[in-house]
């Protein structure tokens, strides 16, 4: 399945993520995931929210240069070898990655991979046809 | 068709200059020797005495005035008229501190108008005209100045001064102004402001821009022109020679033309103070010819230029100014090269369409060594989800600044709107940490 995620630019100054939250919290908006990828200059905060739209157009009426991104996401059980098991199979068919993250909630049997790959069209059909279930 | 506001005076001959400047010279010079202390002195200093001042060509034997002469004098001291005169008096924000003060007398405030209004006629505005004025009004010359040309040349003038954008973009289009007079990072910004509200600021009634109190290059121009359906036209102008005014462009572009009946320009090597010929860059060096309230002789501003005096096909014989470049006071030596934020400005516009021109420069002496960073904006709604396309996009930035300036620089890129634009006035470009 296809996921919605937004990406903020942030450059490294100190308020600079508690105002991205602020901005949200006025909106009304909920934080479902959130991450930081960060180099020694900027970051990029990556997250999904309940309204996502919502959240971009309120992020770029308060300045922030805001991205709104298509990335895939599979359900797998929590337990050892399913990350590689996905991994293997998109580097058998030499699907680049430009970013995964992975979460799992406490007390769940369960664990959400989302990607952003080269060919998510691929991807998805690979992985399904693997057994890898898409959410 | 060209229209002259005064085609006596703009149109004259070579001839006919020489002799009016050379008698308002000679005249000057006295005025300022019998009430100008601090000046009468510098003089005596240079053995130099007002029968010595025959023609415009005598103005070299002269000494230069400083900007630190007239905060030495601070408030009233470089005044040639008693304080009864003085009708109005303007000042200047200095960045250390005091500040710069202008007396003007009746006559001061009416040849100023006329400068502002023969500015105006040459870029096409006349008594059909509504003139829309956001330079700020009050202490600083840049409201006022071109409100009196503007009622001068007959037109309708909103003073609007500085501030409020979204009023300012509702009132030009309500009032149908043709006229808009600011500085040029501010027309800029009320054009991105505008294209937030989901309005285009080409479908603005304007048609012609007045743009000053900064040094802009030839690229913003082209942005500028492209935002609107305007034309933008340089005005040069500083509060201790009048204001606004002192140069402004024709319909030609090419350069802003001197008031120089009123104004005489020189340009000197800013080091060895020797005048330089016509078409060398150096320091701009004005003398006013008619002031009476503070006159000033051979004021350097700090603004690096050159003269052109080719003719001009508007037909008016009055000198011109070559863009104003940058200032010697913005000026960064950076590991020994001569940096101005001018260049790193132009050297952005067009650079990319994802970064804006609004910059600021950090500058860090770290183990005795000079860093330069260079904090630039992004473009509103411009957005990555990748590292990699920011480094690449950084990468070009600091390619292109870097070759533009010839020394190396750190570009970092910012979120836009990090940089508030403070309305009406000049905006801080440099932040220098250097201990030196």
């Amino acid at each position: 399945m296809i996921i919605n995620q937004i990406a903020v630019f942030l450059e490294n100054r100190s308020g600079r993520i508690c105002e991205f939250a602020r901005v949200l919290k006025d909106a009304n908006i909920n934080i479902q995931t959130m991450n930081i990828a960060d180099t020694s200059e900027y970051g990029i905060l990556r997250a999904i929210t309940d309204n996502n739209d919502k959240a971009i157009k309120v992020l770029k009426e308060n300045g922030f240069n805001t991205a709104s991104t298509d990335l895939i996401g599979f359900q797998v059980a929590d337990k050892p070898g399913e990350m590689h098991k996905v991994l293997q199979l998109l580097d058998q068919e030499r699907i680049n990655i430009s970013y995964l993250y992975s979460y799992a909630q406490v007390g769940s049997k369960t664990a959400a991979i989302l990607l952003k790959v080269d060919f998510p069209d691929l991807a998805i059909k690979i992985l399904n046809q693997n057994g890898v279930k898409s959410f | 068709m060209t229209k002259y506001y005064n085609q006596k005076i703009e149109c004259m001959t070579k001839e006919e200059k020489f002799t009016l400047q050379s008698n308002k010279l000679v005249s000057v010079v006295k005025r300022v020797f019998q009430n100008v202390g601090w000046y009468r002195e510098k003089m005596l200093k240079m053995g130099v005495y007002p029968e010595d001042i025959k023609t415009i060509d005598d103005i070299e034997k002269l000494p230069f005035t400083e900007k630190h002469d007239l905060r030495d004098n601070y408030p009233f001291g470089s005044f040639a008229v008693s304080k009864k005169q003085i009708v109005r008096v303007h000042a200047s924000s200095g960045t250390t501190g005091k500040l710069t003060v202008v007396g003007y007398t009746k006559k001061d405030i009416e040849d100023w108008a006329e400068c502002c209004a023969r500015g105006l006629y040459s870029v096409g505005a006349g008594e059909e005209s509504t003139i829309h004025v956001a330079y700020g009004y009050g202490l600083f010359t840049g409201g006022l100045g071109m409100h009196y040309g503007g009622e001068l040349i007959g037109a309708t003038v909103v003073p609007v001064s500085s501030g409020n954008t979204p009023r300012q973009i509702m009132l030009i289009n309500d009032f149908s102004a043709d006229t808009l007079c600011c500085t040029p990072s501010y027309a800029i910004h009320m054009a991105e402001e505008a294209l937030k509200l989901g309005l285009n600021p080409k479908n603005f009634p304007l048609k012609y821009g007045v743009f000053g109190a900064e040094p802009w290059s030839e690229e913003m121009r082209k942005q500028i022109e492209e935002l609107y359906s305007l034309k933008a036209y340089d005005i040069y102008g500083l509060s201790e020679i009048t204001g606004p005014g002192v140069a402004t462009e024709c319909e030609f572009q090419c350069g802003p033309h001197v008031q120089d009946d009123f104004f005489y320009p020189e340009i000197i090597d800013s080091i060895t103070e020797k005048q330089l010929r016509m078409g060398e860059t150096g320091e701009l060096v004005f003398t006013t010819l008619s002031k009476e309230g503070m006159p000033l002789i051979r004021y350097r501003t700090r603004d690096i230029s050159s003269i052109i005096s080719d003719p001009c096909p508007c037909g008016r014989t009055t000198v011109r100014l070559s863009k104003i470049t940058g200032r010697y006071d913005d000026m960064m030596i950076v590991r020994g090269v001569n940096v101005f934020p001018s260049q790193i400005e132009s050297a952005l516009v067009g650079c990319d369409s994802q970064v804006s021109s609004k910059f600021m420069v950090v500058l860090n002496r770290i183990n005795n060594l000079d860093t330069m960073d260079i904090e630039v904006e992004l473009v509103p709604g411009v957005a990555f989800d990748e590292i990699k396309s920011i480094q690449l996009l950084t990468q070009k930035v600091n390619s292109v600044v870097s070759s533009a300036i010839g020394v190396s620089a750190n570009i970092k890129l910012v979120s836009s709107g990090t940089f508030k634009y403070v309305e009406g006035e000049k905006v801080k470009k440099v932040k220098d940490n250097r201990k030196i």
